[in-house]
C-alpha cells in the first residue's frame, strides 16, 4: 500500500512483537522447559542429573503404557463414531433442507455446545447412573427388576466423548457439504450411479477437507479430555490425562509428569500429521 | 439423497427419523439437567416429588439454593473476573495479529502463522502443565538468585488467566482475521485521500467495520474462558473458578443446586449466543 503514510518497518515490528512475546512466553519456552524437566532425575535435594529414566519408566511399567495405548485407541474409536453419526445429519442439514428450517436445525446443533462441558457430562450422569433416568425407565417398563448401573464403564465414557465432540464434526461437515453443487449429485445419478457410488465417488471426495479437519479436532479434544472420562468412567477410567494429573498434582513428581505430557503431545502430533498426509491437506488450511 | 432425486418414501421417513433421533440425543442431557433443578428432592434423580424453587432461593441446609450458597456464588464471581481479563487480553492481541497477518508481508510469515495456530493442537491439560512448569522455573530462579518471592508465578488466578489467554487468543485471531480479510480497502484509501491520518483511518473506518467480529470474538472468548476446565485445573490455586468448584461437588455427590447453577449457565450462554448472532447478522454491508 503506497498511500499509507509511514507504513515502514516500525509498524511491522510493533505488530510482530506482541505475537512473538506471546508465542515465546506461553507456547515455545514452556514446552522447551517441559522437555528439559522430563529428561532429568532428582539425585539429592535440589540436585538434578540428566536421565532417560522417566521415559524408560513409562515403557517398563505396564499400567502406564497400557493406559496410553487405551487412550489412543478409544480416542480413534470415538472420532470414527462421531464421524459416522454426524455425517448423515450434516448431509441432511446441508442438502435436504432449505431456508429457515435449515438455519434453525443448524443452530440447534450448536446450542448444546454453548453450555459448559461440565453441565453436559452432568446430564449424562443423571441419565446413566444407578438411580438415573434410564435405569428407572427400564424398571418401570418391567425389563429389569432392580436398578442397573450404566455409569462407570467404557460405553458410558464413549457416549460422553462422542456427545462432547459432535459440534466439532458437524460444523466443518455442513460447511463443506453446502459448497457441493446439487447438479454434481444429479449428474452422477444421470450417469447411472447408485446411492453408494454417488456417496463414495462424489460426496465424500468433496467433503474430504471437512472430514479431515473435523476428525483432527475431535481426536485432539478427545485425547486431551479429562472431565468426561473422569466423571463418566469413575475410578477405573484409565485415561492418560489422569496419569498426568496424578503425577503433577497428587504425587508431585513433575519429572515423570512432564515425560507423560511429552509422550501425549508427540502422539497427538503424529496422528494429526498422519491424518494430514493421508488426505494431502495442509495444517494451515485445515485449521482455518 | 437430495430432494431433486426421487427416493422411496421408506428411505425418506427413515432418514428423517434418524435426524430426529439425533436431536433428541443432543437435547436430552441438557433437558434432564434443567428439569431436575425444579424437583423437590435432595438428589437429582427420580421420583418426581413436585416442583420447587428451593434450589434457586432455598435459604437453609440441606435445601440451600444457589443464590444463598456462598461458596458457589464466590466461584461464579471468580470465573467472571477471570473471563473478563482473558477476553480483554485475547481481543487486544488478536486484533494486532489480524492486522499483522492480513496487511503485511514479511519473511517467515507462513511459519509465524503456523506457530500462531499451534495452541489449537496442544491438549489443554498439557498447555496447563507446561505453563505451570515454566512459571515455577522462573519463580524458583528468582527466589534462588535474587531472593525474590513472586506469588504471581505460583498456581493461582493470574496463572489461570495467562493459561487461558495462551489458547483463546488463537481462536479470537481467526474470527477477527476472517472479517478483516473481507474488508474493502478502497474505503481506507478514500479516507486517506481525504486527508485522514493512519490512526484516524483505523479508528474511524476499519475498527467500526470490525466491530461485529470484535464483539463476536469477545463473546466467544468470554464463554471459552468461563467454561474452561482442562487448562484451569492445572493452574488453579486456592480460589476456585466455577467449573472447578462444580467438579469438586459433582465428585462428592451433590444436591440439585448444581442443576440450578447449570440452568443459570444455560440462560447466560443462550443470551450471549443470541447477542452474538444478532451482532454478526449482516445489516447493510
Amino acid at each position: 500500500m503506497s498511500q499509507w503514510k509511514d507504513s515502514g518497518k516500525l509498524g511491522l515490528i510493533l505488530l510482530v512483537s506482541p505475537l512473538a512475546l506471546w508465542l515465546a512466553l506461553f507456547i515455545v519456552l514452556p514446552h522447551i522447559d517441559m522437555v528439559l524437566i522430563s529428561l532429568r532425575e532428582r539425585v539429592a535435594a535440589r540436585q538434578y542429573a540428566f536421565s532417560w529414566g522417566n521415559y524408560t519408566e513409562f515403557f517398563t511399567e505396564p499400567l502406564y503404557w497400557r493406559t496410553f495405548l487405551r487412550t489412543a485407541v478409544m480416542s480413534i474409536l470415538a472420532t470414527g463414531l462421531t464421524l459416522l453419526i454426524a455425517f448423515p445429519v450434516s448431509f441432511y442439514i446441508a442438502k435436504m433442507l432449505r431456508g429457515r428450517l435449515k438455519a434453525a436445525l443448524f443452530i440447534l446443533c450448536l446450542i448444546p455446545f454453548w453450555v459448559s462441558e461440565l453441565v453436559r457430562t452432568y446430564g449424562w450422569m443423571i441419565l446413566l447412573r444407578e438411580t438415573g433416568l434410564f435405569s428407572s425407565l427400564l424398571q418401570w417398563m418391567g425389563l429389569v427388576d432392580q436398578p442397573v448401573e450404566m455409569l462407570y464403564n467404557d460405553v458410558a465414557i464413549m457416549v460422553g466423548l462422542v456427545y462432547t465432540s459432535m459440534l466439532f464434526m458437524v460444523v466443518p461437515l455442513v460447511t463443506t457439504l453446502e459448497s457441493l453443487d446439487d447438479s454434481l449429485i444429479e449428474a452422477a445419478y444421470d450417469l447411472g450411479g447408485n446411492h453408494l457410488e454417488v456417496i463414495r465417488d462424489v460426496v465424500i471426495p468433496h467433503a474430504m477437507p471437512g472430514i479431515v479437519s473435523g476428525c483432527i479436532v475431535v481426536f485432539m479434544l478427545t485425547l486431551g479430555n479429562y472431565l468426561t472420562p473422569t466423571l463418566l468412567g469413575g475410578k477405573d477410567s484409565l485415561w492418560f490425562t489422569e496419569q498426568i494429573y496424578t503425577q503433577f498434582i497428587t504425587r508431585f513428581n513433575w519429572e515423570q509428569g512432564s515425560a507423560f505430557g511429552m509422550l501425549l503431545l508427540v502422539l497427538s502430533s503424529v496422528i494429526v500429521w498422519c491424518g494430514l498426509k493421508l488426505s494431502r491437506q495442509s495444517f494451515t488450511r485445515v485449521m482455518t | 439423497m437430495i430432494p431433486s432425486i426421487p427416493s422411496s418414501r421408506f428411505f425418506r421417513r427413515t432418514y428423517a427419523a434418524y435426524v430426529a433421533l439425533f436431536f433428541v440425543y443432543l437435547i436430552l442431557p441438557l433437558a434432564v439437567v434443567a428439569t431436575f433443578a425444579f424437583n423437590d428432592s435432595l438428589f437429582p434423580s427420580l421420583p418426581w416429588n413436585g416442583g420447587t424453587l428451593d434450589w434457586f432461593v432455598g435459604q437453609k441446609e440441606p435445601a440451600l439454593g444457589i443464590f444463598y450458597d456462598g461458596e458457589l456464588l464466590e466461584s461464579i464471581l471468580v470465573s467472571f473476573w477471570v473471563a473478563v481479563a482473558v477476553t480483554i487480553l485475547s481481543i487486544s492481541l488478536a486484533t494486532c495479529n489480524a492486522f499483522l497477518f492480513e496487511r503485511h508481508d514479511f519473511i517467515g510469515k507462513g511459519f509465524l502463522y503456523m506457530m500462531m495456530l499451534t495452541p489449537l493442537v496442544i491438549p489443554g491439560v498439557i498447555l496447563g502443565v507446561s505453563i505451570l512448569i515454566f512459571s515455577s522455573s522462573i519463580a524458583n530462579g528468582l527466589e534462588d538468585n535474587y531472593d525474590l518471592e513472586l506469588e504471581l508465578l505460583r498456581p493461582g488466578l493470574p496463572l489461570v488467566i495467562l493459561g487461558q489467554f495462551a489458547f483463546i487468543t488463537t481462536i479470537a485471531t481467526l474470527v477477527i482475521s476472517a472479517r478483516l480479510r473481507r474488508f474493502d480497502r478502497s474505503l481506507e484509501e478514500a479516507a486517506l485521500n481525504l486527508g485522514a491520518s493512519n490512526f484516524a483511518v483505523i479508528w474511524t473506518v476499519t475498527l467500526p467495520y470490525l466491530r461485529p467480529a470484535l464483539i463476536g470474538a469477545g463473546i466467544v472468548s468470554f464463554l471459552m474462558s468461563f467454561e474452561n476446565f482442562n487448562t484451569t485445573l492445572m493452574l488453579v490455586g486456592s480460589d476456585a473458578p466455577l467449573t472447578i468448584a462444580m467438579f469438586d461437588r459433582l465428585r462428592e455427590g451433590s444436591t440439585p443446586v448444581l442443576n440450578a447453577v447449570s440452568v443459570l449457565l444455560m440462560v447466560g450462554s443462550a443470551t450471549l449466543a443470541l447477542i452474538s448472532l444478532f451482532v454478526q447478522k449482516p445489516k447493510s454491508d
